[in-house]
């Protein structure tokens, strides 16, 4: 039987929201530490540790996502642990967002004066509280901008979570659409709701893109 | 323990070669078909014309702001509905046009905006006709100091291709997918396939510094 597109197929789309929501949450947060890591370790003073950070963005941003999803995966089982699809995408996504991250950061990190850095060693701080008190805040404010229009990246790639079954807002969609046959609203339904989710962040972005283009030329 | 068993990868790698062949075909095709789509939608949208611009900025917002997976599905499954079919790998081209034309009109506007209006003025003061300022005052130095955010967008598109697999357009992940359905050795299957797709990145990011080299580098001092 052929189920019509009501409120309740509505319902059970918006509520995939959640989902959608929470992976990009966790792909957020561990890539924001991963991210941290890898930036740290990119503009670290030891060649070797440097060119492994390099190494691991020109991976993660030279290949597609959907294949680490894949790989992800497949390499659960590979490890020994049970295959779930919450997890792989989870870990996935938390690698991506670290590569890219980190790569934005690197670039936040390195726009800040160099002067800055080596007056905080002039008065002996240590590396720790170079980064913690003077580079990193002033990087923080660099950073900002790109950070949030990368998190409009983040989320429409957690739609690709679907295809290794992790049931979210796009494969909420594909499961009204196979008992609706009603493609054309269910999937616009579907582009809407992530337009929600992505436009203001992406005119956030673009806001506090300007508004830092201004304060740098006035 | 886990055995790994690179054996069925290695008897097919004609498929996959293959698989290879015709992502590059598919992603050559959509790069020079969507730098067409974003000059035109760039030269809208710095035209005068309002309500040119209003649709250009729609296009490229929407398009911006939902996944690709969700635009190949609403080309794919959608707009049949509405009578519009296609092939899936028809279906998958003009997905990966429309996409990458959004990105493209953004950063070629960007581009066009670049160019100082001195510049055209001092065209025009030189005696070069409309059409000489466009191309060689406006659009060669506008594609210079964006052929960088172009081609990695266009690398972008290359990986993003992948996805096409979803509605069993042929490229590399399909023959992958193929392979993988009558092998079962998933984990090595997706290996090899991402580092072929490393190496096409690989690849095309070479053939863009060789394209720069050859067409946007400024005449050098013999």
């Amino acid at each position: 039987m052929i189920r019509e597109f009501t409120s309740a197929e509505v319902l059970f789309i918006v509520m995939a929201v959640r989902w959608t929501l929470i992976l990009s949450a966790i792909a957020f947060l561990g890539g924001a530490l991963g991210g941290l890591l890898i930036a740290l370790t990119r503009t670290s003073a030891s060649k070797g540790l440097r060119r492994m950070a390099a190494g691991f963005i020109q991976v993660f941003q030279g290949t597609p996502l959907l294949m680490q999803l894949f790989l992800v995966y497949f390499g659960l089982a590979v490890v020994g642990l049970p295959i779930n699809p919450l997890l792989a995408a989870a870990v996935a996504l938390t690698l991506h967002a670290s590569a890219y991250l980190g790569e934005i950061w690197r670039g936040a990190i390195e726009a800040v004066p160099s002067g800055q850095s080596e007056a905080a060693s002039a008065l002996s701080l240590s590396y720790r509280d170079r980064m913690r008190h003077v580079v990193l805040p002033q990087a923080l404010r660099l950073a900002i901008a790109p950070t949030v229009g990368f998190l409009v990246q983040l989320i429409k790639g957690t739609s690709l979570a679907s295809i290794i079954g992790f049931t979210e807002l796009t494969r909420a969609g594909q499961i009204i659409n196979n008992a609706t046959f009603q493609p054309f609203l269910v999937f616009g339904t579907v582009a809407a709701l992530y337009f929600i989710l992505c436009w203001p962040l992406s005119l956030l972005a673009r806001h506090m893109e300007a508004r830092m283009r201004r304060a740098i030329t006035r | 323990m886990y055995n790994f068993n690179f054996q069925p990868v290695f008897e097919n790698l004609d498929l996959l070669g293959y698989g290879a062949l015709l992502t590059i075909r598919m992603s050559l095709i959509a790069m020079v078909l969507g730098l067409i789509v974003s000059m035109l939608g760039a030269v809208a949208k710095t035209s005068g014309i309002r309500p040119l611009r209003w649709l250009v900025d729609v296009y490229v917002e929407v398009i911006r702001n939902t996944p690709f997976l969700i635009q190949i599905f609403f080309i794919f499954f959608g707009l049949p509905a509405v009578g519009i079919s296609m092939s899936p790998d028809t279906a998958a081209i003009v997905a990966l046009v429309i996409n990458v034309g959004a990105y493209g009109t953004e950063i070629i506007r960007a581009g066009i905006e670049s160019i100082p209006g001195g510049q055209i003025e001092a065209g025009k003061a030189l005696g070069l006709s409309p059409v000489q300022i466009f191309r060689y005052v406006v659009v060669k130095p506008a594609l210079r100091n964006i052929y960088p955010s172009l081609t990695s967008q266009f690398i972008y598109l290359m990986l993003t291709s992948s996805v096409v697999s979803v509605i069993s357009a042929n490229d590399l992940a399909s023959a992958g997918a193929d392979l993988n359905a009558r092998t079962f050795a998933s984990f090595e299957i997706y290996l090899v396939l991402t580092v072929m797709y490393f190496l096409l990145a690989l690849g095309f990011s070479t053939l863009f510094a060789a394209i720069r080299r050859n067409f946007f580098s400024y005449p050098a001092s013999r």
